[in-house]
């Protein structure tokens, strides 16, 4: 099924200015919430059934609703910092619509009676944030942002704040501390932002992707929206293809669409003549799938994919196939967490780091299959131990990994030891063991 | 100045300030009975009037000045080329932070360089998708073609965001892909001659992969450009 929404003639040109956006019906949507009280703004973000589409998956109408009311300053924060590997959907948004992303930020601002927005874009998104900071000054310029808008007595204050380049910024309470001229540190939850965020205030953090899509929910009313897609996970998502196929790029699907329709019919999949061995379903932090038949039918969903024991988190699908090796994959995936650990908590700043090496060891033909019950062993370690979830980031594809390519891996165990010349199995001094001691 | 570290070379050690060393034994073990260190005397140091005007616009975009330090570091580096002492005093001075404040949030982050670093910025990107695609091997061909031109900057880098045009890289903040060894050539030709770099593989000219997402392209039953 077809149904596009953010996605509509995106690259018509212009798009990225007030003129065209304002030609196709742009900000016709602020222009009707203006007319609603707050709080019906906010019932139909809630009617919508709208998840986050950053990663968590948390109902925004939901998060909305936990800002205490009152006259205390209240934040907004646009999470554009889309670092997650495999994860180039907002990036599509903000260069080619992000008129739609301020609209979006407007609406959910008055809904949420807040005054003051930040949108956080990574640093290296230069194209990016230019577009986006020349639309806001044009959205400025029109008085959709400011000051009374559109006579609304609604004030908004939007800023674009570029960051420097670390993933752990992705985090939503690393991002707010980022976003305070501080060290990317992740807080303790509790207190979580939507009581005490920015500056101590209550913020709402929310993804590109959820805030660009909140005009069109007020546009064909929220009951609608939420008629689309499954009825738990509703709506339209931006799915990220990328790896081993023939179309990547972004493709927007209704949610439970199949997983097989995505990866073979939109993006192509895997080059002729090769099979898929394993995908990430959302992005290098969800647990791996096979590419069996049966994850390959899974519907592309919220809940389809929690049950089959992984996540569909920011919606980025990267496909392996059969020409590399699950190490090969698995050492990417924890390079990656080890460098980008900002190093607060021990279990994820240690775990990530020895994972690596424990990789490199079966790299070099030192390991036997004891290594893997080991490396097993420390991803369950990590899982729920630190502040933030970019440890069990790792842990979780690499423990799935394990578990589901575990014949794979000791194959791959055996032939390092071949290729390094290392003894038989048999005679390999188990890890950790040198004499024994009592 | 003396030729800058080539890539992968061990980097010289830095002078701490380019005109001599404004902080005697700055490499020494830290003495306990001075005085700590304080926000830089703005009547001594010298900042460039744009950069003293673009922090401070920065600081006013905040309810919390402080939250313009990445900001204010972006600003200082471009100038600077780097994020050095004088660099960081500088903005230190009109941000009224201590050096050490703003030194601990550089470090923090991958886009602020803590050494002198080579004019241009090749950042590719060796994250999952691009290196299922061969990005390790682009990322040694820029290595390889860095050591004979030493103002290449060349870094890996962790996912950009374009895993759609993989194996990718950023050169001087301009997303480029999918590249082959031919392409890196042609950058640094590109860079060179003072060019846009490898026009027609830019991220910002690409149409997007859905196949619905125009109707115009349906309409006229052309496939979207890749």
């Amino acid at each position: 099924m077809t149904q596009l929404l953010i996605f509509d003639n995106i690259d018509e040109p212009g798009l990225n200015t007030l003129a065209v956006y304002e030609r196709r019906g742009g900000y016709q949507s602020l222009r009707k919430a203006l007319t609603f009280p707050p709080e019906a703004v906010l019932q139909e973000i809630s009617d919508s059934g709208l998840r986050g589409r950053g990663g968590a998956g948390f109902r925004m109408g939901q998060k909305a609703g936990f800002l205490p009311k009152g006259d205390m300053p209240k934040y907004l924060t646009c999470n554009a910092d889309e670092s997650e590997p495999g994860t180039f959907k907002d990036r599509e948004i903000m260069q080619k619509t992000p008129h739609m992303l301020i609209e979006g930020i407007v609406i959910a601002c008055y809904g949420a009676a807040i005054n003051e927005a930040f949108i956080y874009i990574r640093g290296e998104y230069q194209l990016q944030g230019d577009i986006l900071e020349a639309a806001i000054q044009e959205a400025y310029a029109a008085g959709y942002v400011g000051t009374d808008i559109l006579g609304s007595g609604h004030d908004l204050n939007l800023v674009l704040h570029r960051g420097a380049g670390a993933y752990i910024c992705g985090e939503e309470t690393a991002l707010l501390d980022s976003l305070e001229g501080k060290r990317g540190n992740p807080r303790l939850k509790p207190p979580f932002p939507a009581i005490q965020g920015l500056y101590q205030g209550p913020t709402l953090i929310n993804n590109v992707e959820t805030l660009a899509t909140v005009p069109h929910i007020i546009a064909m009313g929220g009951k609608r929206y939420a008629e689309i897609g499954t009825e738990t996970s509703t709506g339209t998502k931006l799915v990220s293809v990328s790896g081993d196929v023939q179309r990547p790029g972004n493709y927007e699907v209704v949610l439970g669409t199949p997983s097989r329709e995505i990866i073979y019919g939109l993006a192509g999949g895997p080059q002729p003549g090769r099979e898929i061995k394993l995908w990430f379903p959302g992005g290098s932090s969800s647990p791996v799938l096979t590419g069996s038949d049966a994850d390959l039918d899974l519907p592309y969903d919220f809940d389809t994919m929690a049950k089959a024991g992984t996540m569909l988190g920011s919606g980025a699908i990267i496909v392996v196939d059969d020409t590399h090796t699950v190490l090969e994959v698995m050492r990417k995936v924890a390079k990656f967490y080890a460098h980008e650990s900002c190093g607060k908590c021990v279990p994820c700043r240690e775990g990530t780091n020895w994972t690596v090496k424990m990789i490199d060891r079966i790299e070099s033909g030192e390991a036997t299959p004891m290594d893997l019950d080991l490396l097993a062993s420390v991803q369950t370690e990590i899982i729920g131990n630190c502040l933030c979830v970019l440890g069990d980031a790792m842990a979780m594809p690499i423990g799935s990994m394990v578990e589901k390519f575990r014949s794979d891996l000791e194959a791959e165990v055996e032939a390092a030891r071949e290729r390094a010349g290392a003894g038989p199995m048999a005679e390999a001094i188990p890890v950790g063991v040198t004499d024994p001691v009592f | 100045m003396s030729a800058l570290p080539r890539a992968g070379e061990d980097r010289p050690k830095v002078p701490r300030f380019g005109h001599g060393s404004r902080v005697p034994g700055w490499d020494e073990a830290v003495d306990l009975t001075k005085p700590p260190a304080t926000i830089p005397d703005p009547a001594l140091t010298e900042v460039p009037d744009d950069l003293r005007e673009e922090i401070e616009a920065a600081m006013a975009r905040y309810p919390d000045r402080r939250s313009a330090a990445i900001p204010a570091l972006h600003a200082a580096q471009q100038r600077h080329g780097w994020c050095s002492p004088q660099a960081i005093a500088q903005a230190a001075s009109v941000m009224r932070l201590t050096p050490a404040y703003l030194t601990s949030v550089a470090t923090f982050y991958d886009m602020f360089a803590m050494a002198p670093k080579p004019k241009h910025d090749v950042y590719v990107c060796t994250n999952i998708s691009c290196s299922l695609l061969g990005a390790d091997e682009l990322h040694e061909t820029f290595l390889e073609l860095a050591h004979d031109n030493p103002d290449l900057n060349v870094c890996s880098f962790e996912c950009l965001g374009a895993c759609d045009i993989g194996p990718m890289a950023s050169i001087n903040g301009e997303y480029v892909g999918p590249l082959t060894a031919d392409d890196a050539k042609q950058i640094v030709e590109d860079l060179h001659a003072g060019r846009p770099v490898l026009e027609h593989k830019q991220l910002r000219f690409r149409r997007c992969a859905d196949p619905n997402a125009n109707r115009a392209d349906a309409e006229s039953g052309n496939p979207p450009t890749a």
